[in-house]
């Protein structure tokens, strides 16, 4: 499989690209530091032991003008790819963003807008070359309202909903979508903030994801416990969500 | 950054209030720290914060490998790197880490900090043989590195330092080439700890990897029967075809009651242990995991002490200069009655080139204690038999150790604090062990 992964240089993202490199996958390392995708790229080659290169590229989801070429280069250099992984993205609480509307506008943008816009141009190009999957990082934090991740729980319902509806529409076409929802991962992401019951580990996270690429799963939780919590959680009535700290 | 209210843990128990904050940039989170963390699987307090100081850098995301050298072997990594990640990848390569402790859940850093050392102690040494160069973040945030070269003094005091000479960032080693990533193994009863001692030394003079079970329990004759366990990697042509795949991996659910463990319940165990093995000698081809670390196969099997915890108490006992020091030493520890599921011992080669490092020639022997009301009188006990034999305690594994004995038994001290001083004069890099041991300020 030939991979294009926005996002690999660390948490959950590098776990995947790790798996798939040992498994003899072709990857393209989209991210927006060259010197961390250069260490990152050479931590999988020595770990993938095939002597095959990974090719690395800029890509920022805050700079809109760098998307297209990103994903245009990728092409070049794979000759073509048959998915797409986006696991880039922020993350801030409710209390760190509340009285910051710079930081709001951010997380808004960065999580939803550009997200989108880089899954768009994904879409096309693996739409032209006659399919692929489109495997996207969302959260369990969209599947309600909840008061510690208000902001970035909207942008990941967003993004949900999008993914949703691209599936719908091209599933018969040969693009597969497949929005992972994860809960609390102990990543460098969630660092200091304190682990809940179920936090999963990004090695755990990384497999049941690339299950799901490989079975074109449309939704995965992961940890899978976040399942079952979630399917409470979404049918618990307004006035118990109100008063839960969840 | 967000905190929280935590409660950090050696992996005995031994608590200390405050978090740890993971992140794969090591190099920023070390900043102005104090002490880095990796696995917790030291014992004691060793990665446990000093008093007042809230927040530790965790290493153990950062883990990737810098470069490697497939024609002679020589790794470059991050100090988060984990021996267990090491092995899954370049065993089937046939390279393995040098030096293999009981638990391969150890990171580089901790493995250099700790200055590990296996079952072929008598051959390799430590793991510090084994390292080329390290990067480290100094106690004034700058940059150094530091190998037998290039700030040696640095180099020798890091090796065993338990980290308190500085931040590890990054760590070159190089792996052991292996005819084959399984091994050969043997294993036979020994009764009586005379004959343990010498079967040791016997096995030691032609096997890479020994080392035995003792059942720390039984007194008079029998005192000292166990299990000797030896092997060597095993030849291409004798082992399997397949690399061996990971081993699935029992957990204990749930913290055990405390009554679990009594001496009746670890006396059963152990004769249930002896008597299994049978009469003769077992020979045949292992898997590498169950050879040299047993007892990852469960994970979290420290909660079967209960909420109180464990300790253990590993020391080596230079049997050569005081014979039957190691009797006296075992006669103390079932003197005290507790129960002591695990007891190791092992045959040690020469002392490493680290400052602090824990092997020199002599008898190591490792037992788990639980903690009870006498566990502090009974490590005083055993440190006096360890003081009387000249010998000397592993700050990996030490939770109750005093700062008298531990300064008695270290001879090389004022050397390794001299190094200190000189790299961190202002004394800011310590840790709850140090403030108990070393007399650092809290």
């Amino acid at each position: 499989m030939r991979v294009v992964i926005l996002g690999s240089t660390r948490g959950m993202g590098r776990a995947l690209a790790r798996l798939m490199a040992e498994r003899g996958d072709r990857l393209f390392l989209l991210g927006r530091d060259s010197e961390v995708l250069a260490k990152t790229a050479r931590d999988l080659e020595v770990r993938a032991g095939s002597g095959l290169q990974i090719g690395i590229g800029i890509c920022d989801l805050e700079q809109p003008q760098s998307l297209g070429p990103a994903l245009a280069e990728a092409d070049a250099t794979l000759g073509g790819f048959d998915c797409v992984v986006v696991t880039a993205g922020i993350f801030a609480s409710q209390a760190e963003l509340e009285n910051d509307p710079e930081a709001t506008r951010r997380i808004l943008e960065v999580d939803f807008v550009r997200t989108i816009e880089f899954c768009e141009e994904a879409r096309r190009r693996l739409l032209t070359g006659g399919g692929g999957t489109l495997c996207v990082f969302s959260s369990v934090a969209g599947e309600r309202g909840r008061k510690p991740v208000i902001l970035y729980g909207a942008a990941k319902a967003g993004l949900s909903t999008y993914l949703e509806g691209l599936d719908h529409k091209f599933r018969r076409q040969g693009l597969v979508t497949v929005c992972v929802k994860p809960g609390f991962v102990k990543t460098g992401m969630t660092a200091g903030h304190k682990p809940p019951p179920f936090a999963g580990e990004p090695n755990a996270v990384a497999r049941r994801v690339l299950r799901a690429i490989d079975r074109g799963t449309p939704v995965v939780y992961a940890p899978g416990a976040w399942r079952w919590i979630m399917l409470v959680i979404r049918h618990l009535p307004r006035t118990v969500m109100r008063r839960i700290g969840f | 950054m967000q905190t929280s209210d935590e409660t950090l843990q050696g992996w005995g128990g031994t608590r200390a209030a405050g978090i740890e904050i993971r992140s794969d940039d090591l190099p920023s989170i070390t900043r102005g720290a104090v002490l880095t963390r990796g696995l917790g699987r030291s014992y004691g307090d060793s990665a446990l914060p000093p008093p007042g100081t809230h927040q530790i850098p965790g290493c153990a995301l950062a883990d990737r490998i810098l470069s490697f050298d497939s024609s002679t072997g020589v790794l470059r990594a991050e100090a988060g790197l984990s021996i267990e990640e090491i092995q899954r990848v370049f065993l089937p390569r046939n390279w393995s880490f040098p030096v293999l402790p009981g638990t391969q859940f150890v990171t580089l850093g901790g493995a250099v900090g700790a200055d590990i050392h296996g079952k072929n102690h008598h051959i390799d040494g430590t793991i510090g043989n084994h390292i080329n160069e390290m990067l480290l973040r100094l106690a004034d945030d700058s940059l150094i590195r530091c190998s037998r070269k290039e700030n040696d003094d640095l180099f020798r005091a890091t090796l065993g330092g338990m980290g308190l000479t500085g931040h590890i960032l990054e760590v070159e080693v190089t792996l052991k080439r292996i005819p084959s990533p399984w091994i050969w193994a043997e294993s036979e009863r020994v009764t009586g700890i005379d004959a343990f001692i010498e079967a040791l030394a016997d096995a030691a003079r032609s096997w890479p990897y020994t080392a035995g079970w003792m059942d720390a329990l039984v007194r008079g004759d029998n005192l000292g029967r166990g299990i000797l366990i030896r092997g060597r990697w095993a030849g291409a042509s004798e082992a399997p075809a397949r690399p061996p795949r990971p081993k699935r991996r029992l957990s204990v659910p749930f913290t055990f009651p405390g009554w679990v463990l009594n001496s009746l319940s670890v006396r059963a165990f152990n004769n249930f242990y002896f008597h299994k093995h049978p009469r003769r000698a077992k020979r045949g081809i292992a898997h590498p995991e169950s050879f040299f670390h047993p007892l990852d196969v469960v994970r979290r099997w420290n909660l079967i002490y209960g909420r109180r915890g464990f300790t253990q108490h590993q020391c080596v006992l230079p049997e050569k200069e005081r014979p039957g020091a190691t009797k006296r030493y075992l006669e103390a520890l079932t003197a005290g009655g507790l129960g002591s599921f695990l007891c190791v011992i092992k045959d040690c080669g020469s002392e490493g080139e680290g400052l602090l490092s824990f092997p020199r020639p002599g008898i190591s022997i490792a037992v788990d204690l639980p903690m009870r009301a006498r566990t502090q009188e009974i490590v005083n006990e055993l440190n006096e038999r360890v003081l009387e034999a000249g010998g000397r305690i592993y700050l990996a594994k030490d939770a109750l150790s005093s700062a008298e004995h531990f300064q008695a038994m270290e001879s090389r001290l004022e050397e390794f604090q001299a190094v200190r001083r000189r790299w961190d004069p202002e004394g800011r890099l310590r840790s709850a062990q140090s403030v108990r041991l070393l007399g650092d300020p809290a």
